[in-house]
């Protein structure tokens, strides 16, 4: 199977599978066939915790007839990788170094990696 | 010891066409006219250009569609698509050609209508996969991360983002082919409608039409040409990722490298440079770039540019003729930062001219922070 059909069957089946680097140990996101960090290409596949925190985002203005103002959000997760996500909820709440829980959630019909504030 | 190419090939001609708006005009014909104005000056004609060094949003293989335009068949050429650090990028590769002997006269040429075409910037492709579904807008949404995250890490403000487009507008006021001149302060920065925050719209590069060409030589020939010559002493480049999501840290640009090894190549340290012309597709492009070239420490450049440190009168001259958040914006601005660069020694700069400029900077990003490449020019007094 490759990279991206394992990454994708993952989505479908609501898990957010990461690569994770057998000499190195260095976790991979986005799937790919050879480890950037050591370039080893002894890869295994781990389910991600879903622990994980905001490293910086921004609030993309739109016009409320339009859908109006959302999140776009850097999510570093527990296992070390960062990846684009949008967090839930009030974009204007959202802060760096805030506590997010990811989730495999729905953008426009496709099974995409979301991320919730974590309760206290 | 000195570096193999150092001062080995020289700009000879500078041409621009079409800045602002170009109504009905292509983007070809405002690369056309740029090449012709460039080899103009240069005292050249289109059939002396043996190397072409092109890159267009409008084409994958723009360097073809060039030569095929301008009617010319030229023995060495280089595409090379980094975004707008590009043209910045063919100074390096054009000295090494030049020298190598592949070619004689290098053209590096470029043209945009996005103004009047499409009113938008125009992109090269698609979004990455990982990134597209959340649809940041690209490309702001990616330099509003830096500027938070820059924010949250050292305290940069609003206010001092702010000052850097104040400074711009500044200069732009006495260039008379600044596409914004009247004056904006502070308040009219922070006041702007947001875009991507903390980014609003002043934080933002115009998005103009516009064209500009260069024309290079080896340095030995480089004194029979009408205009005096600006020497390329230092020219690199070093590039960190594609996407966003995977800049190694978004407060530090691969500038630090690029920038290290330009000086070393040209012999010179920052203090030395008596004019800065860097990309400033967004406000914190100037902070970021100011840092990592080692004009202040990582986290200060905030604080570096208060009180109109780089606006006309201030101690450091940044982007004299305006950049793209005053000038112009086609797009791709890389090319504008060298013909400034180059105006400014030569003494014929359009706007604000200097006093007894020896040693420019001209610094290319592209992508979104991904692609930074420096150069250094100088005058023959810097050889
Ligand atoms: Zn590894």
């Amino acid at each position: 199977m490759t990279p991206d059909t394992h990454f994708k069957e993952g989505l479908a089946a609501g898990e957010i599978r990461l690569q994770r680097c057998a000499a190195c140990d260095t976790h991979i996101f986005f799937p790919r066939v050879l480890c950037p960090a050591c370039h080893g290409t002894d890869l295994t596949w781990v389910t991600a915790s879903g622990a994980g925190e905001v490293y910086t985002f921004t609030t993309v203005r739109q016009r409320p007839e339009r859908g109006g103002d959302y999140n776009v959000a850097m999510v570093e997760l527990a296992e070390g990788v960062r990846m684009m996500t949008r967090v839930d909820g009030d974009p204007q709440a959202v802060k760096v170094g805030m506590p997010v829980t990811a989730y495999v959630g729905d953008i426009d019909g496709t099974p995409a990696v979301l991320c919730r504030k974590s309760e206290a | 010891m000195d570096h193999a190419l150092r001062g080995k090939s020289a700009i000879v001609g500078l041409g621009v066409a079409g800045l602002g708006e170009a109504p009905g005009y292509t983007s070809w014909d405002i690369m056309a006219q740029s090449a012709q104005a460039a080899l103009a000056d240069a005292g050249l004609a289109l059939k002396d250009v043996d190397g072409l060094f092109c890159a267009m949003m409008e084409d994958s293989m723009p360097v073809l569609m060039a030569a095929e335009y301008l009617g010319i068949r030229p023995r060495h050429v280089d595409g090379t698509l980094t975004g707008g650090s590009s043209f910045v990028n063919y100074l390096a590769s054009a000295t090494a050609a030049l020298d190598a002997g592949l070619c004689d006269v290098a053209l590096v040429c470029y043209g945009s209508n996005q103004r009047t075409a499409s009113g938008k910037l125009v992109t090269a492709s698609r979004l990455p996969p990982f990134e597209a579904p959340y649809k940041p807008r690209y490309p702001v949404s990616g330099y509003a991360m830096a500027a938070q995250r820059h924010m949250h890490q050292y305290g940069t403000t609003r206010e001092q983002l702010a000052d850097v487009a104040v400074a711009a507008r500044g200069w732009a006021s006495h260039n008379p082919q600044a596409f914004m001149r009247d004056p904006i302060t502070r308040g009219d920065v922070l006041a702007a409608r947001m875009v991507s925050d903390p980014l609003g719209k002043l934080d933002c590069c115009l998005v103009t039409d516009g064209g500009g060409a260069i024309v290079l030589t080896r340095a030995d020939r480089a004194k029979d040409h009408a205009k005096t010559p600006v020497y390329v002493l230092g020219a690199a480049a070093e590039s960190t990722h594609r996407q966003i999501s995977q800049m190694p840290d978004f407060t530090v640009t691969a500038a630090r490298e690029s920038g290290k090894r330009a000086f070393a190549m040209a012999g010179v340290k920052p203090s030395d440079i008596d004019v800065l012309q860097l990309y400033d597709a967004f406000t914190i492009n100037i902070i970021l770039f100011l840092e990592d070239l080692g004009y202040c420490a990582k986290g200060e450049g905030g604080a570096f540019v208060e009180g109109g440190r780089i606006a006309p009168g201030g101690a450091l001259p940044v982007n004299t003729y305006g950049g793209g958040l005053s000038c112009t914006h086609p797009g791709m601005l890389g090319i504008f930062t060298i013909i400034e660069a180059a105006h400014q020694i030569r003494g014929t700069a359009p706007g604000l001219q200097l006093d007894g400029v020896d040693l420019a900077l001209a610094h290319g990003n592209g992508g979104v922070l991904s692609s930074q490449v420096t150069a250094i020019l100088g005058s023959e007094a810097t050889l």
